[in-house]
C-alpha cells in the first residue's frame, strides 16, 4: 500500500510537470493549430525570469519581501512569456497561418535565436528589451479613444514605441549597474534556490515529499483551473472557442478572430512563462533546458487528443505515473517473484533514459489503436 | 521564359559535365586536405537531403527524424570497421566492449564479420526500420505536424537507446572509425580519404540520378497527388499507405548511404548524429536550396554547411542567429527556395518591380482559383 502510493505521488510529480509545460502547448497546438517549436524556448525565459526575479529580490529594496519572490516570478514570467509569444505571433505566425509545417520550421528558427539570446546578450538588457517591448506593445492600447482614432495615431504610436526603447535601455543599465551577476553574458547555466519556506520535506499518510514538488502541483492545479475557467466561464473564452470550432462563422458574426488569435498564442506562451518558474525548482536553468520538455509535452498532446484539456491532464499523469514505474523498476518491488525473463526485461528498462524509451514506444503503439489519442475530435470531414 | 523550360543544347550539357567530373577527379590535388575532407563530408550529407527532398519536397511529409537513418547507416559501416580490425585485439572483438567487460560479440553484430553483409546493411537496414517507421503511422492515417511529432519522438526514442546502450554499441561514446583498416588502409588515412571523396561524389550523383528516376514517372505523380490532395488519390483507387511507405524507406536507405561515407570521413559515429537539431537542420538544407527541386537540396546541404564551417570559424556565437534568421526567412519570404524562386516566376516578379519586364495578362479567376489551390 505504501509503495503504490509512493509510486502514484511520484507519478503525480512527474506528470505535473508535464503538464503544466504542456497546457499552454495544448491551447496553441489544439486551439491554433499551430506547431510552436518555440515552446521550449519560452519555457527557458520563464525559468531565467526566476532568475533574475529572485536576484532583483536580493537588493536592498526589495530584501524584506525575499520569501515572497518566487509568487511574484509566476506572474512576471507569465507576462514576460506571453509578450515574447505575442510579439512572435504578430511578426511571424500570423503570416504562417493555415500551413503547420512552415509554422514549425519558423518557430524552430525562433528557438534557436533565443537560444543564442540569453547565451550571448546579458539578462539585464535582456529583462530592458523585454521591458521595452511590453511598453511598445501595450502603451498604444491604454490611449484615450480620441487619440486611437486621429490620423496622427501613427505618430503615437511610433513616439511610443521610441519612449520604451528608451525606458529598456534605462532599465537594462540600471539592473545591470546594481546587480553584477547580470551584467555579463554567459552560457554557463545558473541555479535557481527556493524561498526557505519551500526547502525541505513534508509528510503526507507517511510518505515524504519534497516541498518544491509540492508548490509545482499546486502551480499545475492553479494554472489548470485558471485556464479552464477562462475558456469556460469568460467572454473571451467563449470567443476562443467559437473561432475554434468554426473559424469564418465566427468570423462573419462580428468576432475579432485577429485578437482571438493574439490572445490564445499570448495565453499559451505566458503559461510556458509558469511551466519554466516550475521547470528552474527542479534543476538548473540553462539555455537548453526548454529542450528537454518539447518532445514530451507533443507526446502529451497528441495523446490526449488534439483541443480537449481533459485528454492533455489524463495523458500527462498517466505517462508521469508510467515514468515512475518503468523508470524506478517499481514493478519488481510490487511482484517480487516474477519470472526472469520479464524482470530482466524490467530491470533493462529500468533507467530514466530506457523508461522513455519504453514511454514512447508505447505512446506508438497506443496511437495505433486510437490515432486521433484519447478524446479525439468528433466530425464528419474526410480530413482530420 | 523560366529556366525549367529552357533547352539546353546537348553540346553544353555535355561540356558541364565533362567540367563536373574534371572538377571532380581535381579536386584533392586542388584543395588542402582538410578543406577536401570538409567537402567530402557536406557531399555525403546532401545524400541525405536528396532523401528529405523526395519525401518532403514530392511527397509532403515532414520527417524531423531522418537523424535515425543517417545514424543507423552511419554505426553499420563503423561497426564493420571496428570488427575487421579488431584482430589484436582480446577475444577477437572491438576495443571497446572490453571496457564494459564483454567478452562475446552480441549477436547482432555477428553478420558484419562479413563485408558483403555490411555493404547491404548501410542501406537496407535503414531502409527497413524507415519502411517499418513510416507503415505503422501510415497505416492510420497519421500525417502533417502529427508525422512530424511522431518521427520526431521516434528520433528520441533511437537517441536515448543509443545512448544508453555502453555495453551494445558503445553509448554516447560512439564508435571511431579513423583508426581502423579497410583493405589494408588506414581509414583516416589521406589516400583513403581521397578516395572516400570520390565514392562520394559518384553517389551523389548516382543518387541524384536515382532520384530524378523515381519522381519521373507515374510513380513520381502519385507522390506529387499525395503531396497536394491526398484523399484525392486515395478516392481515385490508389491506396497512398504504400507509397509513402516505399518513398518514406527509400530516403531512409539514402540517408544510410550518406550516414556511412559521413561517418567514415568524419573518423566518428555518435548518438550526436540522433539529436534533435541535426535533423531539423537537414530540413532547412532542403528549404533553402528549393524543395522540390533535387539539384537545390543537394547545392543547399553543400553551400548551406559550408556557409555553416565558415561562419563558425570566424564568429562562433553568431551561426545560431543566422542559422535561426534562415529558418524565418526561407518560410516566410522564399518557400520555394532559391532555385525553386529562380526556376519560378521569382526573376520575373522581381525585374517586374522595377518595370523591366511586362506583366503577364491573365484572367482575374484564374488566380484566384490558383490561389486556392494552393492553400492546401
Amino acid at each position: 500500500m505504501e509503495l503504490l502510493l509512493d509510486s502514484l505521488f511520484n507519478g503525480v510529480a512527474i506528470g505535473s510537470v508535464l503538464l503544466v509545460a504542456a497546457l499552454g502547448l495544448a491551447i496553441v497546438f489544439g486551439l491554433m493549430g499551430v506547431i510552436n517549436l518555440a515552446h521550449g524556448e519560452l519555457m527557458m525565459l520563464g525559468a531565467y525570469t526566476t532568475y533574475v526575479t529572485q536576484l532583483l529580490f536580493k537588493l536592498p529594496i526589495l530584501k524584506p519581501f525575499y520569501n515572497s519572490y518566487i509568487v511574484v516570478s509566476i506572474f512576471l514570467a507569465f507576462i514576460v512569456s506571453g509578450v515574447v509569444g505575442i510579439l512572435l505571433e504578430k511578426t511571424i505566425i500570423r503570416k504562417l497561418y493555415g500551413s503547420p509545417l512552415e509554422t514549425l520550421l519558423a518557430t524552430w528558427g525562433v528557438s534557436l535565436i533565443l537560444q543564442q539570446f540569453v547565451r550571448s546578450v546579458p539578462l539585464a538588457y535582456g529583462t530592458g528589451l523585454v521591458i521595452s517591448l511590453l511598453i511598445g506593445l501595450f502603451l498604444p492600447a491604454t490611449f484615450p479613444s480620441k487619440i486611437k482614432e486621429s490620423v496622427n495615431f501613427k505618430y503615437f504610436k511610433f513616439s511610443s514605441w521610441i519612449f520604451a526603447a528608451l525606458t529598456g535601455v534605462l532599465t537594462g543599465s540600471l539592473i545591470s549597474s546594481y546587480v553584477s551577476k547580470l551584467s555579463r553574458a554567459s552560457a554557463r547555466n545558473v541555479d535557481v534556490t527556493a524561498p526557505s519556506w519551500m526547502r525541505g520535506q513534508v509528510e503526507i499518510i507517511g510518505t515524504t515529499f519534497p516541498k518544491t514538488r509540492l508548490m509545482i502541483i499546486v502551480i499545475t492545479l492553479i494554472s489548470v483551473i485558471a485556464i479552464t475557467l477562462f475558456l469556460n466561464q469568460s467572454a473571451w473564452g467563449m470567443r476562443i472557442r467559437a473561432v475554434t470550432q468554426n473559424r469564418q462563422m465566427s468570423d462573419c458574426l462580428g468576432i475579432s478572430t485577429e485578437k482571438v488569435d493574439i490572445i490564445t498564442f499570448g495565453i499559451g506562451s505566458g503559461l510556458a512563462g509558469v511551466a519554466g518558474v516550475a521547470v528552474s525548482l527542479l534543476g538548473s536553468v540553462g539555455p537548453n533546458v526548454g529542450g528537454n520538455y518539447i518532445v514530451g509535452c507533443f507526446m502529451v498532446v497528441v495523446l490526449g487528443g488534439v483541443g480537449n484539456l481533459l485528454g492533455t491532464v489524463l495523458a500527462s499523469f498517466g505517462i508521469g505515473i508510467m515514468t515512475d514505474l518503468i523508470g524506478a523498476g517499481r514493478l519488481l518491488s510490487i511482484w517480487p517473484d516474477m519470472p526472469l525473463p520479464l524482470s530482466n526485461t524490467i530491470n533493462f528498462f529500468a533507467t530514466t533514459s530506457m523508461a522513455r524509451v519504453m514511454i514512447f514506444a508505447l505512446i506508438v503503439i497506443f496511437l495505433q489503436f486510437k490515432p486521433t489519442g484519447l478524446f479525439p475530435q468528433k466530425g464528419r470531414m474526410v480530413e482530420n | 521564359m523560366s529556366l525549367s523550360k529552357i533547352k539546353f543544347d546537348k553540346k553544353i550539357v555535355l561540356s558541364f559535365w565533362i567540367i563536373l567530373i574534371a572538377l571532380i577527379i581535381a579536386a584533392p590535388t586542388l584543395l588542402p586536405v582538410f578543406r577536401l575532407n570538409l567537402l567530402g563530408r557536406y557531399l555525403s550529407l546532401s545524400i541525405v537531403a536528396l532523401g528529405v527532398d523526395l519525401i518532403w519536397g514530392f511527397t509532403g511529409l515532414l520527417s524531423l527524424g531522418q537523424g535515425i537513418f543517417f545514424a543507423l547507416g552511419g554505426y553499420c559501416a563503423a561497426m564493420y570497421l571496428q570488427i575487421t580490425s579488431s584482430s589484436e585485439f582480446p577475444n577477437n572483438i572491438p576495443e571497446f566492449f572490453a571496457l564494459y567487460g564483454v567478452e562475446k560479440l552480441p549477436f547482432f553484430w555477428e553478420p558484419f564479420r562479413s563485408p558483403v553483409f555490411a555493404f547491404f546493411a548501410i542501406w537496407i537496414i535503414p531502409a527497413l526500420v524507415a519502411g517499418l517507421i513510416g507503415f505503422l503511422v501510415f497505416r492510420n492515417r497519421i500525417k502533417g505536424v502529427y508525422f512530424s511529432i511522431l518521427t520526431q519522438a521516434s528520433l528520441l526514442v533511437f537517441f536515448n537507446f543509443f545512448n544508453g546502450q555502453q555495453k551494445l554499441i558503445n553509448g554516447t561514446n560512439g564508435l571511431k572509425t579513423d583508426v581502423t583498416q579497410l583493405f589494408g588502409q588506414m581509414v583516416g588515412s589521406e589516400s583513403m580519404q581521397r578516395i572516400f571523396f570520390w565514392i562520394t561524389a559518384i553517389l551523389v550523383i548516382a543518387a541524384w540520378f536515382f532520384a530524378k528516376w523515381v519522381v519521373k514517372g507515374r510513380f513520381g505523380n502519385i507522390l506529387i497527388g499525395i503531396r497536394d490532395d491526398e484523399p484525392r488519390v486515395r478516392f481515385t483507387g490508389y491506396n497512398p499507405v504504400i507509397f509513402k511507405t516505399i518513398i518514406f524507406s527509400i530516403a531512409g536507405g539514402l540517408a544510410g548511404i550518406s550516414g556511412a561515407l559521413y561517418t567514415v570521413q568524419s573518423g566518428i559515429v555518435s548518438p550526436q548524429f540522433m539529436t534533435v537539431p541535426f535533423s531539423i537542420e537537414m530540413v532547412i538544407w532542403v528549404a533553402v536550396g528549393g524543395r522540390g527541386t533535387l539539384l537545390g537540396a543537394i547545392l543547399g546541404a553543400v553551400f548551406i554547411n559550408y556557409a555553416k564551417s565558415l561562419v563558425s570559424e570566424a564568429l562562433p556565437a553568431s551561426w545560431m542567429f543566422i542559422q535561426g534568421g534562415l529558418f524565418i526567412l526561407v518560410v516566410t519570404a522564399l518557400p520555394e527556395g532559391v532555385l525553386g524562386w529562380i526556376q519560378g516566376d521569382g526573376p520575373r516578379n522581381f525585374l517586374q518591380k522595377f518595370g523591366l519586364k511586362r506583366k503577364i495578362e491573365t484572367y482575374p479567376s484564374l488566380e484566384v482559383n490558383n490561389k486556392e489551390g494552393n492553400n492546401e
